[in-house]
C-alpha cells in the first residue's frame, strides 16, 4: 500500500481539543462504566448486588476474554 | 460536532455488535458448551445432583444474554472509539479521516484485545479456579490499562521520531516502542496457569481462537463503519461545519 502515494491533503475539520476534553470526560466514564459492567461487576467487585447481572451477561464476559469462573 | 461523533460511534458499534454476535454464535458457543460440558461432568463424578434451578437458564445466557452483552460492549468500544478519532484526526496521523478510523481500529484491537490476550487469554467455564477471580481481574486490568499506556508512549514517540527519521522508520521505531514495554509489562505480571490437567484441549483452543475471532469481527466492523460514516459526514457537513466554526 502505497501510503506516501495516496495520502490526500486533508480538509476535514479538527475537532477543537476545548469541545472534545468535557464530551471525552462526561462520555468517556460512562461508557468506561459499561465496559466495566458487562465485562467485571458481580465478579471479584461488585457495584450491584446479587449475580444477576454477572448471570445475563456471562457469557459474552467468557467469549470477550474478561476473567470469570 | 462531538455529539454526532459519538453517536456514530455507537452506531457503528450496534452494527459490530450485531456482527460479532453471528461470529459468536457459529463459533464461540459450541466451544463454551464445551466448558460447560466438563463442568457437568466434574458435578456428576462428585456426585452433585443438580438440585436448584440456575439464576438465568442456558438458553437465555447463550442467546439474548450474549447479544446485550455484546451490544454494551459494541456500543461503549464505539463510543470510545469515536472520541479517540475525534482527538487523532488531522493531529496524530496525516490521513483522511477514513483511513484513521482503519489505523485506530487495528491498533485498538493489537493494543486491548490481542496484547492483553498473549498475556491473560480467554478461558472457558470451569477452566479456571473460582477463588483467584481476584487475581485474575486485577492483573487482567493492570495488563489491559498498560498497554494502553505503553501505546500511548509509543504514539507520542513515534510522532517526535517521524518528523526526525522520516514515516517509514519513525512508524517501525514507534512500534517498536510499545513492543518493548508491553514486553516488559507482561514479563513482570504474574503468571496464571490453571487449566485441569484434564480439561479438553480443543475446547480450550477452540474457545481462545472465537475470542480473537470476535473481536476481530468486532473491531473491523467499528473501525470499517464508523470511517463510512465519518467520511459521508465530512463531505455533507462541510459547509455547516465551517459556518458553526466562525459563528
Ligand atoms: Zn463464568
Amino acid at each position: 500500500m502505497a501510503l506516501g502515494a495516496s495520502v490526500p491533503t486533508v480538509s476535514a475539520p479538527v475537532v477543537p481539543v476545548r469541545e472534545l476534553v468535557p464530551w471525552a470526560v462526561f462520555a468517556g466514564v460512562i461508557l468506561l462504566a459499561l465496559l466495566y459492567l458487562v465485562g467485571m461487576d458481580q465478579g471479584a467487585t461488585s457495584v450491584f448486588s446479587g449475580s444477576m447481572l454477572h448471570e445475563f451477561v456471562h457469557d459474552g464476559r467468557h467469549l470477550l476474554g474478561f476473567p470469570c469462573h | 460536532m462531538v455529539r454526532t461523533l459519538l453517536v456514530r460511534g455507537m452506531l457503528a458499534g450496534v452494527v459490530a455488535a450485531l456482527l460479532a454476535f453471528v461470529f459468536a454464535w457459529f463459533f464461540g458457543e459450541p466451544a463454551l458448551d464445551g466448558g460447560i460440558a466438563y463442568e457437568d461432568a466434574l458435578s456428576t463424578a462428585a456426585g452433585e445432583t443438580d438440585g436448584e434451578a440456575p439464576l438465568v437458564s442456558r438458553g437465555t445466557q447463550s442467546t439474548i444474554g450474549l447479544l446485550v452483552a455484546l451490544l454494551i460492549y459494541g456500543v461503549a468500544v464505539g463510543g470510545i472509539f469515536a472520541l479517540v478519532h475525534g482527538g487523532a484526526q488531522g493531529r496524530l496521523f496525516r490521513l483522511a479521516p477514513r483511513a484513521t478510523a482503519g489505523v485506530l481500529a487495528l491498533i485498538g484491537y493489537v493494543v486491548v484485545v490481542l496484547v492483553p490476550f498473549l498475556k491473560y487469554p480467554s478461558n472457558p467455564p470451569a477452566s479456571s479456579v473460582d477463588d483467584t477471580i481476584g487475581l485474575r481481574s486485577g492483573t487482567f486490568v493492570i495488563m489491559l490499562l498498560l498497554s494502553v499506556v505503553a501505546a500511548i508512549v509509543a504514539v507520542a514517540v513515534g510522532q517526535r521520531l517521524v518528523a526526525r527519521i522520516g514515516t517509514w522508520n519513525g512508524v517501525l521505531a514507534g512500534a517498536a516502542v510499545y513492543v518493548v514495554i508491553a514486553g516488559i509489562v507482561a514479563a513482570l505480571l504474574p503468571v496464571v496457569s490453571e487449566t485441569p490437567a484434564d480439561f479438553p484441549a480443543v475446547v480450550l483452543y477452540n474457545f481462545r481462537v472465537a475470542t480473537l475471532g470476535i473481536h476481530a469481527v468486532l473491531w473491523a466492523a467499528v473501525g470499517l463503519l464508523f470511517g463510512l460514516l465519518v467520511s459521508r459526514g465530512t463531505r455533507s457537513a462541510e459547509r455547516p461545519t465551517v459556518g458553526a466554526g466562525a459563528g
